[in-house]
Protein backbone atom coordinates (compact mmCIF):
# COMPACT_ATOMS: atom_id res chain seq x y z
CA UNK A 1 0.00 0.00 0.00
CA UNK A 2 1.40 3.77 -0.26
CA UNK A 3 1.79 5.29 2.78
CA UNK A 4 2.74 9.18 3.62
CA UNK A 5 6.20 8.95 5.25
CA UNK A 6 6.64 12.95 5.60
CA UNK A 7 5.22 16.17 5.35
CA UNK A 8 7.52 19.25 4.55
CA UNK A 9 6.64 23.04 4.86
CA UNK A 10 8.36 25.73 3.29
CA UNK A 11 7.88 29.20 1.72
CA UNK A 12 7.80 29.39 -2.02
CA UNK A 13 9.06 33.42 -2.51
CA UNK A 14 9.81 33.97 -6.08
CA UNK A 15 12.80 36.35 -5.43
CA UNK A 16 14.01 32.82 -4.02
CA UNK A 17 14.27 31.01 -7.17
CA UNK A 18 15.40 34.32 -8.46
CA UNK A 19 18.55 33.92 -6.12
CA UNK A 20 19.12 30.17 -6.94
CA UNK A 21 18.67 31.17 -10.83
CA UNK A 22 21.22 34.27 -10.94
CA UNK A 23 23.86 31.91 -8.75
CA UNK A 24 23.14 34.34 -5.68
CA UNK A 25 22.87 32.31 -3.40
CA UNK A 26 25.84 33.12 -1.01
CA UNK A 27 25.50 36.76 -1.24
CA UNK A 28 25.28 38.19 2.01
CA UNK A 29 21.25 39.03 1.55
CA UNK A 30 20.51 35.39 0.78
CA UNK A 31 22.76 33.02 2.19
CA UNK A 32 20.88 32.88 5.88
CA UNK A 33 17.89 31.74 3.82
CA UNK A 34 19.90 29.01 2.15
CA UNK A 35 21.43 28.11 5.21
CA UNK A 36 18.25 27.48 6.79
CA UNK A 37 17.71 24.82 3.86
CA UNK A 38 21.20 22.68 4.24
CA UNK A 39 19.80 20.60 6.73
CA UNK A 40 16.35 19.14 4.40
CA UNK A 41 19.07 18.89 1.34
CA UNK A 42 21.10 16.37 3.40
CA UNK A 43 17.94 14.69 4.74
CA UNK A 44 16.40 14.16 1.74
CA UNK A 45 18.89 12.25 -0.03
CA UNK A 46 17.94 9.44 1.72
CA UNK A 47 14.34 9.87 2.03
CA UNK A 48 13.49 10.91 -1.54
CA UNK A 49 10.01 9.94 -1.93
CA UNK A 50 8.04 8.19 -5.13
CA UNK A 51 6.09 10.74 -5.20
CA UNK A 52 5.31 14.53 -3.65
CA UNK A 53 1.84 15.53 -3.04
CA UNK A 54 3.15 19.29 -3.64
CA UNK A 55 0.45 21.97 -2.42
CA UNK A 56 0.64 25.26 -3.91
CA UNK A 57 -1.50 28.39 -5.05
CA UNK A 58 -1.40 29.57 -8.57
CA UNK A 59 0.05 32.86 -8.74
CA UNK A 60 -2.26 34.17 -11.78
CA UNK A 61 -0.08 31.66 -14.25
CA UNK A 62 -2.27 29.52 -15.19
CA UNK A 63 -5.32 30.00 -13.63
CA UNK A 64 -7.43 32.80 -11.93
CA UNK A 65 -8.57 34.71 -14.59
CA UNK A 66 -10.56 32.51 -16.84
CA UNK A 67 -10.92 29.78 -13.78
CA UNK A 68 -10.85 29.92 -10.24
CA UNK A 69 -10.66 26.82 -8.53
CA UNK A 70 -10.71 26.16 -4.71
CA UNK A 71 -8.90 23.08 -5.24
CA UNK A 72 -7.57 21.48 -8.33
CA UNK A 73 -5.48 18.80 -9.26
CA UNK A 74 -2.63 18.67 -12.06
CA UNK A 75 -3.17 16.04 -14.26
CA UNK A 76 -1.04 16.00 -17.18
CA UNK A 77 1.81 13.47 -17.75
CA UNK A 78 4.06 16.05 -17.29
CA UNK A 79 4.22 20.48 -16.63
CA UNK A 80 6.25 22.53 -17.78
CA UNK A 81 7.74 25.85 -15.66
CA UNK A 82 5.31 28.86 -16.03
CA UNK A 83 6.76 32.09 -17.89
CA UNK A 84 5.99 34.34 -15.05
CA UNK A 85 6.77 37.50 -17.03
CA UNK A 86 10.62 37.32 -17.39
CA UNK A 87 10.99 33.83 -19.56
CA UNK A 88 10.54 30.58 -17.91
CA UNK A 89 12.99 29.56 -14.77
CA UNK A 90 15.57 27.05 -16.28
CA UNK A 91 14.39 24.09 -13.94
CA UNK A 92 13.45 20.95 -14.88
CA UNK A 93 9.58 20.00 -16.25
CA UNK A 94 7.78 18.19 -13.15
CA UNK A 95 6.72 14.84 -13.83
CA UNK A 96 3.18 13.40 -12.35
CA UNK A 97 2.02 10.34 -11.04
CA UNK A 98 -0.63 9.33 -12.87
CA UNK A 99 -2.06 6.22 -11.17
CA UNK A 100 -1.67 8.12 -7.82
CA UNK A 101 -2.94 11.31 -9.41
CA UNK A 102 -6.14 9.85 -10.57
CA UNK A 103 -7.19 7.60 -7.62
CA UNK A 104 -6.63 10.88 -5.34
CA UNK A 105 -9.06 12.85 -7.96
CA UNK A 106 -11.95 9.70 -7.44
CA UNK A 107 -11.18 9.52 -4.02
CA UNK A 108 -11.54 12.95 -3.15
CA UNK A 109 -14.83 13.49 -5.50
CA UNK A 110 -16.37 10.38 -3.92
CA UNK A 111 -15.77 11.63 -0.02
CA UNK A 112 -17.17 15.04 -1.46
CA UNK A 113 -14.30 17.53 -2.13
CA UNK A 114 -15.55 18.78 -5.60
CA UNK A 115 -12.29 18.40 -7.29
CA UNK A 116 -11.02 20.43 -10.32
CA UNK A 117 -8.94 18.86 -12.78
CA UNK A 118 -6.48 20.71 -14.92
CA UNK A 119 -5.36 18.56 -17.99
CA UNK A 120 -3.00 21.02 -19.07
CA UNK A 121 -1.15 23.84 -17.07
CA UNK A 122 2.30 25.36 -16.37
CA UNK A 123 3.59 25.12 -12.77
CA UNK A 124 4.67 28.34 -11.24
CA UNK A 125 6.82 29.30 -8.64
CA UNK A 126 4.59 27.83 -5.93
CA UNK A 127 5.46 24.78 -7.51
CA UNK A 128 8.89 25.17 -8.73
CA UNK A 129 10.87 27.03 -5.51
CA UNK A 130 10.28 24.44 -2.78
CA UNK A 131 11.36 21.98 -5.43
CA UNK A 132 14.53 24.08 -6.16
CA UNK A 133 15.27 24.65 -2.32
CA UNK A 134 14.98 21.26 -1.17
CA UNK A 135 16.53 19.10 -4.17
CA UNK A 136 18.68 22.21 -5.48
CA UNK A 137 19.41 22.24 -9.28
CA UNK A 138 19.22 18.29 -10.34
CA UNK A 139 19.42 17.81 -14.34
CA UNK A 140 15.77 16.14 -13.13
CA UNK A 141 13.76 16.21 -10.51
CA UNK A 142 14.47 12.91 -8.71
CA UNK A 143 10.07 12.12 -8.02
CA UNK A 144 6.96 12.63 -9.51
CA UNK A 145 4.93 15.29 -8.56
CA UNK A 146 1.15 15.56 -7.64
CA UNK A 147 0.38 19.19 -8.18
CA UNK A 148 -2.54 19.93 -5.96
CA UNK A 149 -3.42 23.56 -6.31
CA UNK A 150 -5.26 26.05 -3.62
CA UNK A 151 -7.43 29.49 -4.52
CA UNK A 152 -5.54 31.67 -2.03
CA UNK A 153 -6.18 35.21 -3.74
CA UNK A 154 -9.26 35.27 -4.24
CA UNK A 155 -12.14 35.65 -1.63
CA UNK A 156 -13.25 33.75 -0.32
CA UNK A 157 -10.59 30.82 0.01
CA UNK A 158 -11.23 27.78 1.43
CA UNK A 159 -11.63 27.61 5.04
CA UNK A 160 -8.86 26.44 7.49
CA UNK A 161 -11.22 24.22 8.30
CA UNK A 162 -11.68 22.93 4.84
CA UNK A 163 -8.45 22.32 3.91
CA UNK A 164 -7.80 20.74 7.14
CA UNK A 165 -10.59 18.49 5.79
CA UNK A 166 -8.77 18.07 2.39
CA UNK A 167 -5.52 16.86 3.95
CA UNK A 168 -7.49 14.04 5.75
CA UNK A 169 -9.04 13.06 2.48
CA UNK A 170 -5.83 12.92 1.17
CA UNK A 171 -4.27 10.78 3.58
CA UNK A 172 -7.02 8.41 3.29
CA UNK A 173 -6.88 8.13 -0.50
CA UNK A 174 -2.95 7.44 -0.55
CA UNK A 175 -3.43 4.57 1.86
CA UNK A 176 -6.05 3.09 -0.07
CA UNK A 177 -3.85 3.31 -3.26
CA UNK A 178 -2.49 -0.69 -3.60
CA UNK A 179 0.60 0.39 -5.32
CA UNK A 180 3.68 0.18 -2.40
CA UNK A 181 4.55 3.90 -2.39
CA UNK A 182 6.53 5.97 -0.38
CA UNK A 183 4.83 9.70 -0.61
CA UNK A 184 5.40 13.04 0.78
CA UNK A 185 3.39 16.01 0.78
CA UNK A 186 4.03 19.45 1.02
CA UNK A 187 2.29 22.53 2.02
CA UNK A 188 3.97 25.27 0.41
CA UNK A 189 3.32 29.25 0.98
CA UNK A 190 3.48 32.34 3.45
CA UNK A 191 4.35 32.75 6.60
CA UNK A 192 3.23 36.21 6.92
CA UNK A 193 3.33 38.87 3.90
CA UNK A 194 1.42 41.54 2.25
CA UNK A 195 2.34 42.20 -1.13
CA UNK A 196 -0.12 45.19 -1.67
CA UNK A 197 -1.28 48.39 -0.63
CA UNK A 198 0.04 50.84 2.67
CA UNK A 199 0.54 47.58 4.64
CA UNK A 200 2.66 46.12 2.39
CA UNK A 201 6.03 44.55 4.16
CA UNK A 202 3.85 43.39 6.84
CA UNK A 203 5.78 40.50 9.00
CA UNK A 204 3.96 38.71 12.07
CA UNK A 205 6.68 36.52 13.37
CA UNK A 206 4.48 35.85 16.75
CA UNK A 207 1.76 34.57 15.02
CA UNK A 208 3.97 32.95 12.43
CA UNK A 209 5.94 31.13 15.54
CA UNK A 210 2.72 30.84 16.80
CA UNK A 211 1.75 28.55 14.19
CA UNK A 212 4.91 26.61 14.41
CA UNK A 213 4.53 25.46 17.72
CA UNK A 214 1.13 24.48 17.08
CA UNK A 215 1.30 22.49 13.87
CA UNK A 216 2.91 19.94 15.23
CA UNK A 217 0.98 18.89 18.37
CA UNK A 218 -1.97 21.27 18.88
CA UNK A 219 -2.97 21.64 15.66
CA UNK A 220 -6.72 22.03 16.04
CA UNK A 221 -6.01 25.06 17.78
CA UNK A 222 -5.16 26.05 13.79
CA UNK A 223 -8.83 25.01 12.32
CA UNK A 224 -10.22 27.71 14.00
CA UNK A 225 -8.70 30.63 12.55
CA UNK A 226 -10.66 32.80 10.32
CA UNK A 227 -10.09 34.46 6.96
CA UNK A 228 -10.23 37.37 8.53
CA UNK A 229 -7.69 36.58 11.09
CA UNK A 230 -4.94 35.42 8.52
CA UNK A 231 -5.79 38.93 7.12
CA UNK A 232 -5.49 40.84 10.09
CA UNK A 233 -2.79 38.91 11.76
CA UNK A 234 -0.44 37.25 8.89
CA UNK A 235 -1.32 39.82 5.95
CA UNK A 236 -3.40 39.50 2.83
CA UNK A 237 -0.70 37.16 1.54
CA UNK A 238 -0.01 35.34 4.40
CA UNK A 239 -3.52 33.51 4.32
CA UNK A 240 -1.04 30.93 1.75
CA UNK A 241 -0.68 29.15 5.34
CA UNK A 242 -3.55 27.64 5.11
CA UNK A 243 -2.14 25.16 2.95
CA UNK A 244 0.16 23.70 5.34
CA UNK A 245 -2.78 22.46 6.98
CA UNK A 246 -3.48 20.46 4.25
CA UNK A 247 -0.26 18.98 4.80
CA UNK A 248 -0.45 18.67 8.22
CA UNK A 249 -4.11 17.06 8.12
CA UNK A 250 -2.45 14.79 5.68
CA UNK A 251 0.37 13.21 8.00
CA UNK A 252 -2.00 12.42 11.10
CA UNK A 253 -1.54 12.58 14.72
CA UNK A 254 1.82 11.84 16.64
CA UNK A 255 4.31 13.65 13.59
CA UNK A 256 7.79 14.25 14.67
CA UNK A 257 9.15 17.47 13.95
CA UNK A 258 12.55 16.83 12.31
CA UNK A 259 13.95 20.63 11.75
CA UNK A 260 12.19 24.18 12.08
CA UNK A 261 13.55 27.65 10.23
CA UNK A 262 12.48 30.86 10.52
CA UNK A 263 13.74 34.33 9.18
CA UNK A 264 13.19 37.30 8.32
CA UNK A 265 13.01 38.63 5.27
CA UNK A 266 13.31 37.00 1.89
CA UNK A 267 12.10 40.25 0.19
CA UNK A 268 8.98 40.90 1.67
CA UNK A 269 7.76 37.74 3.09
CA UNK A 270 8.72 35.94 6.49
CA UNK A 271 10.45 32.74 5.69
CA UNK A 272 8.92 29.58 7.59
CA UNK A 273 10.11 26.01 6.94
CA UNK A 274 9.87 22.69 8.46
CA UNK A 275 10.26 18.71 8.46
CA UNK A 276 7.20 16.28 10.03
CA UNK A 277 8.09 12.59 9.81
CA UNK A 278 5.46 9.96 10.44
CA UNK A 279 5.08 7.46 12.93
CA UNK A 280 5.99 3.81 11.15
CA UNK B 1 -26.62 27.82 5.85
CA UNK B 2 -23.44 28.28 7.90
CA UNK B 3 -23.26 31.69 9.58
CA UNK B 4 -20.60 33.86 8.98
CA UNK B 5 -18.30 34.44 11.68
CA UNK B 6 -17.95 38.10 11.09
CA UNK B 7 -20.07 40.79 9.34
CA UNK B 8 -18.04 40.92 5.30
CA UNK B 9 -17.66 44.69 5.95
CA UNK B 10 -15.01 43.68 8.82
CA UNK B 11 -13.19 43.17 5.10
CA UNK B 12 -13.07 46.40 4.68
CA UNK B 13 -11.79 47.32 8.27
CA UNK B 14 -7.47 45.92 7.64
CA UNK B 15 -6.25 49.21 7.02
CA UNK B 16 -4.26 49.54 3.86
CA UNK B 17 -5.56 46.58 2.24
CA UNK B 18 -8.26 46.09 -0.15
CA UNK B 19 -9.25 42.23 -0.44
CA UNK B 20 -9.49 40.65 -3.48
CA UNK B 21 -12.82 39.81 -4.08
CA UNK B 22 -14.97 38.03 -6.84
CA UNK B 23 -16.47 41.56 -7.70
CA UNK B 24 -13.03 43.11 -7.90
CA UNK B 25 -11.95 40.27 -9.82
CA UNK B 26 -14.96 41.24 -12.73
CA UNK B 27 -13.60 45.06 -12.28
CA UNK B 28 -10.05 44.21 -13.51
CA UNK B 29 -10.44 41.06 -15.98
CA UNK B 30 -9.11 42.94 -18.25
CA UNK B 31 -6.45 44.78 -16.70
CA UNK B 32 -5.35 41.23 -15.92
CA UNK B 33 -6.21 39.62 -19.27
CA UNK B 34 -3.61 42.18 -20.21
CA UNK B 35 -1.06 41.54 -17.35
CA UNK B 36 -1.91 37.58 -17.72
CA UNK B 37 -0.62 38.43 -22.00
CA UNK B 38 2.68 39.15 -21.03
CA UNK B 39 3.60 35.66 -20.17
CA UNK B 40 4.86 35.61 -23.49
CA UNK B 41 7.85 36.64 -25.11
CA UNK B 42 6.46 38.43 -28.00
CA UNK B 43 3.79 39.86 -26.08
CA UNK B 44 6.23 41.96 -23.83
CA UNK B 45 8.38 42.97 -26.82
CA UNK B 46 5.01 44.68 -28.50
CA UNK B 47 3.65 45.95 -25.39
CA UNK B 48 7.61 47.56 -24.83
CA UNK B 49 7.45 48.91 -28.66
CA UNK B 50 4.05 50.93 -28.36
CA UNK B 51 2.69 50.82 -24.78
CA UNK B 52 -0.35 52.66 -25.49
CA UNK B 53 -1.65 50.44 -28.69
CA UNK B 54 -0.77 47.50 -27.17
CA UNK B 55 -2.99 48.41 -24.27
CA UNK B 56 -5.68 49.96 -26.90
CA UNK B 57 -5.71 45.50 -27.67
CA UNK B 58 -7.56 44.84 -24.25
CA UNK B 59 -10.94 46.38 -22.90
CA UNK B 60 -9.72 48.42 -19.78
CA UNK B 61 -10.94 51.22 -18.88
CA UNK B 62 -9.36 54.78 -19.51
CA UNK B 63 -7.98 54.95 -15.61
CA UNK B 64 -6.51 51.01 -15.92
CA UNK B 65 -4.41 51.90 -18.73
CA UNK B 66 -2.86 55.03 -17.34
CA UNK B 67 -2.24 53.51 -14.21
CA UNK B 68 -0.42 50.66 -16.16
CA UNK B 69 1.44 53.23 -18.37
CA UNK B 70 1.87 55.47 -14.90
CA UNK B 71 3.29 52.38 -13.72
CA UNK B 72 0.97 53.28 -10.30
CA UNK B 73 0.50 50.00 -8.75
CA UNK B 74 -1.60 51.49 -6.09
CA UNK B 75 -3.94 52.58 -8.08
CA UNK B 76 -3.81 49.36 -10.17
CA UNK B 77 -5.10 47.96 -6.97
CA UNK B 78 -7.56 50.79 -6.37
CA UNK B 79 -8.75 49.83 -9.59
CA UNK B 80 -9.32 45.95 -9.06
CA UNK B 81 -6.33 44.68 -9.56
CA UNK B 82 -4.27 41.96 -7.71
CA UNK B 83 -0.84 41.70 -7.02
CA UNK B 84 -0.18 38.21 -8.11
CA UNK B 85 -1.48 39.56 -11.87
CA UNK B 86 0.20 42.68 -11.84
CA UNK B 87 3.62 41.31 -10.99
CA UNK B 88 3.67 40.06 -14.88
CA UNK B 89 3.69 43.93 -15.57
CA UNK B 90 6.82 44.69 -13.40
CA UNK B 91 8.49 41.47 -14.16
CA UNK B 92 8.28 42.38 -17.37
CA UNK B 93 9.84 46.21 -16.88
CA UNK B 94 12.74 43.59 -14.96
CA UNK B 95 11.64 45.23 -11.62
CA UNK B 96 11.92 43.30 -8.60
CA UNK B 97 8.68 42.19 -6.59
CA UNK B 98 9.39 44.39 -3.78
CA UNK B 99 10.35 47.14 -6.17
CA UNK B 100 6.71 47.20 -7.53
CA UNK B 101 5.33 46.38 -4.10
CA UNK B 102 7.04 49.33 -2.19
CA UNK B 103 5.75 51.58 -4.71
CA UNK B 104 2.80 50.91 -2.92
CA UNK B 105 4.14 52.35 0.28
CA UNK B 106 4.66 55.73 -0.37
CA UNK B 107 8.54 54.67 1.06
CA UNK B 108 11.44 54.94 -1.42
CA UNK B 109 12.71 50.98 -2.79
CA UNK B 110 15.63 51.58 -0.35
CA UNK B 111 13.69 52.94 2.78
CA UNK B 112 10.95 50.02 2.07
CA UNK B 113 14.40 47.54 1.75
CA UNK B 114 15.47 48.98 4.96
CA UNK B 115 12.10 48.40 6.45
CA UNK B 116 12.19 44.44 5.84
CA UNK B 117 15.64 44.00 6.71
CA UNK B 118 14.77 45.18 10.04
CA UNK B 119 12.23 43.10 10.26
CA UNK B 120 9.35 44.27 8.29
CA UNK B 121 6.25 46.21 9.01
CA UNK B 122 4.88 45.54 12.54
CA UNK B 123 1.41 44.26 12.94
CA UNK B 124 0.61 47.16 15.89
CA UNK B 125 -2.02 49.59 14.96
CA UNK B 126 -2.41 48.03 11.60
CA UNK B 127 -5.19 45.08 12.57
CA UNK B 128 -7.96 47.18 12.05
CA UNK B 129 -9.14 50.43 11.70
CA UNK B 130 -11.79 50.76 14.17
CA UNK B 131 -9.87 49.23 17.18
CA UNK B 132 -6.86 51.21 16.27
CA UNK B 133 -4.91 48.14 17.12
FE1 LIG C 1 2.67 32.42 -3.00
Amino acid sequence: MARITAGIGTSHVPAIGAAIDLGRTQDPEWKPIFDGYEWVKGWIKDNTPDVIVLCYNDHASAMMLDIVPTFALGFAEEFEPADEGWGKRQVPTVYNHIELAGHIAEQLVIDEFDLTIMNDIDVDHGCTVPLSLVFGQPEEWPCKVIPLIVNVTQFPTPSANRCWQLGEAIRDAVRSFPQDLDVQIWGTGGMSHQLQGPRAGLINPEFDNAFLDRLGNEPDDLRTITRLEFLRESGSEGIELIMWLIMRAALGYNVEELYRFYRVPASNTAVGHIVYKTPE
Amino acid sequence: MRTRLYPLEDLEDIPGTKVFTAKRSRQAYHLHKFCMSLMKAENREAFKKDERAYLDLFRMTEDQKQAVLDRDFYQLIELGGNIYFLVKLSNTDGWSTQRAVSSMTGMTPDQYAAMMREGGRSPTGQRSKRDRN
